[in-house]
């Protein structure tokens, strides 16, 4: 470890002489607790897991989009209905929710103070809700312009998709209130740690999957 | 729907004519009059069925019992017992509808007794109920059970998690049973193929029972299998490498990881034709840019793994089996483990030879051929390593070992007809044919169902702390296993001879001797069925001359049989160390199978939850109202479970201390009982001087 982090001026005297917390990619849970580390790695490792199944959800439902992009059966296609301009804002504000998300695991990670890391997850909800009104406003745009769900095939794709993601990115949502819940009532114990951990993952999860929504989707079907 | 509209009719589209005995109070029409007596008849036992249960919990004050030992346990033994309840009850009613299905078939010259309708609600529920509902539990069951005792852990990874999954089976369970008392089931077989199942083919409540059912318990099976994964990846004991985990274990591993890959697509399958029927999506419809080979690929994506699914762990449980009672090391262990997880692989790269005859090209015909026959190799391997097992192994005929070898026979003829199916230019001779029924009942019978009730009979003493009775376990294994080739070889026949599958009547007298001798050996199988409640029966009547406390009486070879019948809820005073294959004949072999520790420490075990039977109930809840469109149950339902949720979230106190001298106190319990236990000879271990020690017979046996 250089010297250059642990003379970070947010580090205090406590996490400097933690030396563990360096050499273990994840959240610093506290040298003492080893039964705390056993715990966070099913924890972690079954969340991977877990990911990975909502994954496959995700491929088929793009596989349908695929299949289904071109039945649009007469009905409105994608380039009378996507516009990129809103759509790329939704693409900044959930990058940008990703990297307040990583902010909060830094200050997590290195004990800032909490209100550091609630201030940070605050943003994030405020990103990831200002996402979640851009996106019910393109779906309004989209049924004023005759593209609701019933139409074609293609539409029936479209709104299992696009929307499925928005679901998640609520239920993130839901959950990061719960978690600033957690915080305020148990205050940083391990299994608020371990949630915000997996919330983490989730968060991250869900930007990687609007990427490819953003170019499968919106840059491929206005291409 | 608008909001006065949900007030207006509380109960959806719930009405009187959704009962079964209504259309038979309305028609003077003799067909009616049977098939409604029939529906009549199955709605009745339900019914009285849940009186009996719940008058017999009252009698006996075993509600609070229940609930606290049982329903909302997170011990994972208790979590697989009661999966495999589950599992009994389904199987009794599939059997019962099979054998139905095959009076119908032998009638059926010209017509038979059976409506069209009916006939295919039978062959849909009977599909339903074997693969989700009975197998899938059935085997879940034994994995929570036997896995975390193998792998010498204290309890899964995730223990409320497998609540919840035990109560979303159960969710589907129950939906699937209550169809036969309020409406219908599904007519679209156990597939249920769009565009068939579209709501305008369709209509009605059927096939929706049909979605939900699979729906929650899809979710629940997912779950499980994250579960086991993590499970046996994370909580093993200290020197159990991979190399060194019991074969079920393994074949539980695979299973895990083909839950976790293959149920999604028929999540996704399932919840887009519930958009398509509910919602007027355009998914699977045959016009306005729908696609229904969407439905098919999706289906099959996740059809094929579920077939491994079903039969891994029945391959775990004989490899378990054969090498019990062989008195032997498993031969060719890394080869097994090889070959379980090449089939799990390849069992992705087969799932379009279900739809050879729909139209794609020769030469995706020919490659997923191909594919298909290369599943037959590790299969293969592993009958051979079975086979060599047994070689020059003392082996004893006990019930489990009468299914294993039954198995082994019976096995082989199925996978013989499944390469052959494997090649398309046989396929479309047959296809649609009962000569493919004859097929997957000749892999999915011995090799699933005998597995299941081998390891139901070889892990019963250690579940319950008594043996099964051996007579009557003999006579229902005979019963399954000539019963079962009564009845399915004769199907090879008809469908040589272009009997197709799923046909209520038929017009061709030369069918008939066949079919009646299906119809014969279906009855041989039903007395299997009751012969299985009778042996339950006699064996708790004579449980206290067949105790077997001390936990070993098999001469068992893993970590599970070093412990007490029935286990403590911590499963060992002491994690086991393994340093070999076989755990724990190494250390009855050097004298360590019955020792203390050098002290003893508290335990920390999971407390008991009640969100699994919270998330059972709210799924339920919510799936009947989805299929009755009751709008304010399926919200309220919905709310609910999310509360629990997110209440679990808040919850801190999860575990409790089980302190170091209850502990000391229950193992000297034990560690007396089996150093005062008189060692038992191969020869004797079915005789009732089996109290679970087994002698130490290994050494010196020829290997």
């Amino acid at each position: 470890m250089s010297n250059g982090i642990l003379q970070h001026p947010f580090l205090d005297l406590e996490a400097r002489q933690n030396k563990q917390i360096f050499q273990y990619p994840g959240i610093n849970l506290g040298t003492e607790h080893e039964e705390a580390h056993t715990q966070a790695e099913s924890m972690l490792f079954g969340f991977w897991v877990f990911l990975m199944s909502d994954a496959i959800i995700f491929g088929m439902v793009f596989a349908t989009y695929a299949t289904l992009v071109s039945g649009t059966a007469g009905g409105p296609g994608p380039r009378e209905l996507y516009h990129l301009g809103p759509v790329f804002i939704e693409t900044m504000l959930l990058l940008a929710s990703s990297f307040t998300f990583g902010m909060a695991s830094v200050a997590l990670k290195y004990k800032h103070p909490t209100s550091a890391l609630v201030g940070w997850l605050l943003v994030t909800l405020v990103l990831g809700l200002a996402f979640l009104g851009f996106e019910l406003n393109d779906f309004s745009t989209m049924f004023a312009a005759g593209g609701v769900p019933t139409r074609s095939g293609y539409l029936s794709a479209f709104f299992d998709l696009v929307p499925l993601h928005g679901l998640h990115v609520t239920a993130a949502c839901i959950w990061l209130v719960c978690m600033l819940g957690q915080i305020a009532v148990h205050g940083l114990d391990t299994k608020t740690k371990l949630g915000l951990l997996r919330l983490a993952l989730f968060w991250h999860f869900l930007d990687i999957v609007w990427i490819f929504i953003f170019s499968v989707v919106y840059l491929a079907g206005l291409a | 729907m608008s909001l006065s509209a949900i007030f207006v009719h509380p109960l959806g589209l719930l009405a009187q004519d959704a009962f079964p005995f209504w259309a038979l109070l309305r028609s003077g029409n003799r067909g009616d009059l049977i098939n409604g007596l029939i529906g009549s008849s199955a709605a009745a036992i339900v019914v009285i069925g849940v009186i009996v249960v719940v008058a017999l919990l009252t009698r006996y004050r075993a509600w609070r019992p229940l609930w606290f030992d049982w329903l909302t346990s997170t011990d994972h033994k208790r979590i697989g017992i009661m999966y495999v309840v589950i599992a009994l009850v389904m199987l009794a009613r599939a059997i019962i509808e099979a054998i139905l299905m095959r009076a119908q078939q032998a009638d059926g010259l010209g017509g038979g007794f059976l409506s069209p309708d009916h006939f295919a609600q039978l062959f849909s529920t009977h599909g339903t109920i074997m693969i989700f509902f009975m197998v899938m539990p059935f085997l879940t069951g034994l994995i929570n059970y036997a896995v975390p005792l193998q792998i010498g852990a204290r309890d899964v990874a995730f223990p409320v998690l497998n609540s919840i999954s035990l109560g979303l089976t159960a969710a589907g369970a129950g939906l699937v049973m209550i169809s036969l008392v309020v409406g219908e089931f599904s007519t679209g077989g156990w597939f249920g193929y769009p565009p068939y199942t579209e709501a305008l083919y369709t209509p009605g409540v059927g096939v929706d029972y049909w979605i939900w059912a699979l729906s929650v318990t899809s979710i629940g099976t997912t779950l499980t299998g994250i579960n086991f994964a993590v499970t046996i990846y994370k909580k093993r004991a200290p020197g159990m490498t991979l190399y060194r985990m019991p074969l079920f274990t393994w074949t539980a591993l695979c299973t895990a990881i083909l839950m976790i890959f293959a149920m999604p697509p028929l999540t996704v399958a399932t919840l887009q034709l519930a958009l398509d029927r509910y919602l007027g999506f355009h998914y699977f419809t045959n016009g306005l840019g729908g696609n229904q080979m969407n439905f098919a690929n999706m289906f099959w994506l996740f059809g094929h793994p579920e077939v491994y699914i079903l039969i891994l762990p029945g391959f775990g449980i004989f490899s378990e089996v054969f090498s019990t009672f062989s008195g032997k090391a498993l031969f060719g262990y890394k080869s097994m483990v090889w070959a379980a997880m090449s089939i799990a692989f390849l069992s992705f790269l087969v799932w379009l030879h279900h739809f050879f005859t729909m139209g794609q090209s020769g030469h995706i015909n020919a490659a997923f051929g191909i594919a298909s026959m290369f599943i037959g190799i590790p299969t293969g391997v592993k009958v051979y390593d079975w086979m060599a097992t047994m070689f020059r192994g003392r082996v004893r005929f006990g019930v489990p070992m009468i299914y294993a070898i039954a198995f082994l026979f019976l096995f082989v003829i199925g996978g013989i007809t499944g390469v052959m199916l494997a090649n398309p230019i046989l396929d479309y001779q047959v296809h649609n044919t009962v000569f493919l029924v004859a097929h997957f009942h000749n892999v999915a019978v011995p090799g699933v169902l005998f597995g299941m009730l081998a390891g139901y009979t070889y892990w019963f003493p250690k579940a319950f702390g008594f043996r099964l009775n051996e007579r009557w376990g003999k006579i229902s294994a005979y019963c399954w296993i000539f019963g079962w080739m009564g009845a399915f070889f004769p199907l090879y026949v008809l469908g040589l001879m272009g009997l197709p599958r799923r046909s209520v009547a038929y017009e061709q007298a030369r069918y008939v001797p066949m079919e009646i001798v299906a119809f014969v050996g279906a009855l041989v199988v039903g007395a299997g069925l009751a012969s299985l409640v009778i042996q339950l029966w006699v064996s708790i009547r004579q449980r206290e001359q067949n105790r077997v406390y001390v936990g070993d009486p098999w001469d068992g070879r893993s970590l599970e049989w070093a412990t007490s019948a029935p286990p403590p809820e911590y499963n060992f005073p002491v994690i086991p160390i393994v340093n070999d294959r076989d755990a724990f004949t190494a250390a009855k072999e050097f004298g360590m199978g019955y020792q203390e520790p050098d002290e003893y420490v508290d335990i920390e075990m999971p407390k008991n939850s009640a969100l699994g039977p919270v998330f059972g109930g709210t799924g339920f809840l919510l799936a009947f109202g989805l299929v009755w469109h009751i709008w304010w149950l399926v919200i309220l339902a919905a709310l609910v479970a999310i509360v629990a949720l997110i209440v679990r979230g808040f919850q801190r106190e999860t575990v409790q201390i089980i302190p170091a001298e209850q502990v000391r106190r229950e193992h000297q319990r034990w560690v007396h009982a089996a150093r005062a236990a008189q060692p038992i000879t191969r020869g004797k271990e079915g005789t009732s001087a089996n109290r679970g020690r087994a002698a130490l017979e290994t050494v010196g046996a020829p290997t």
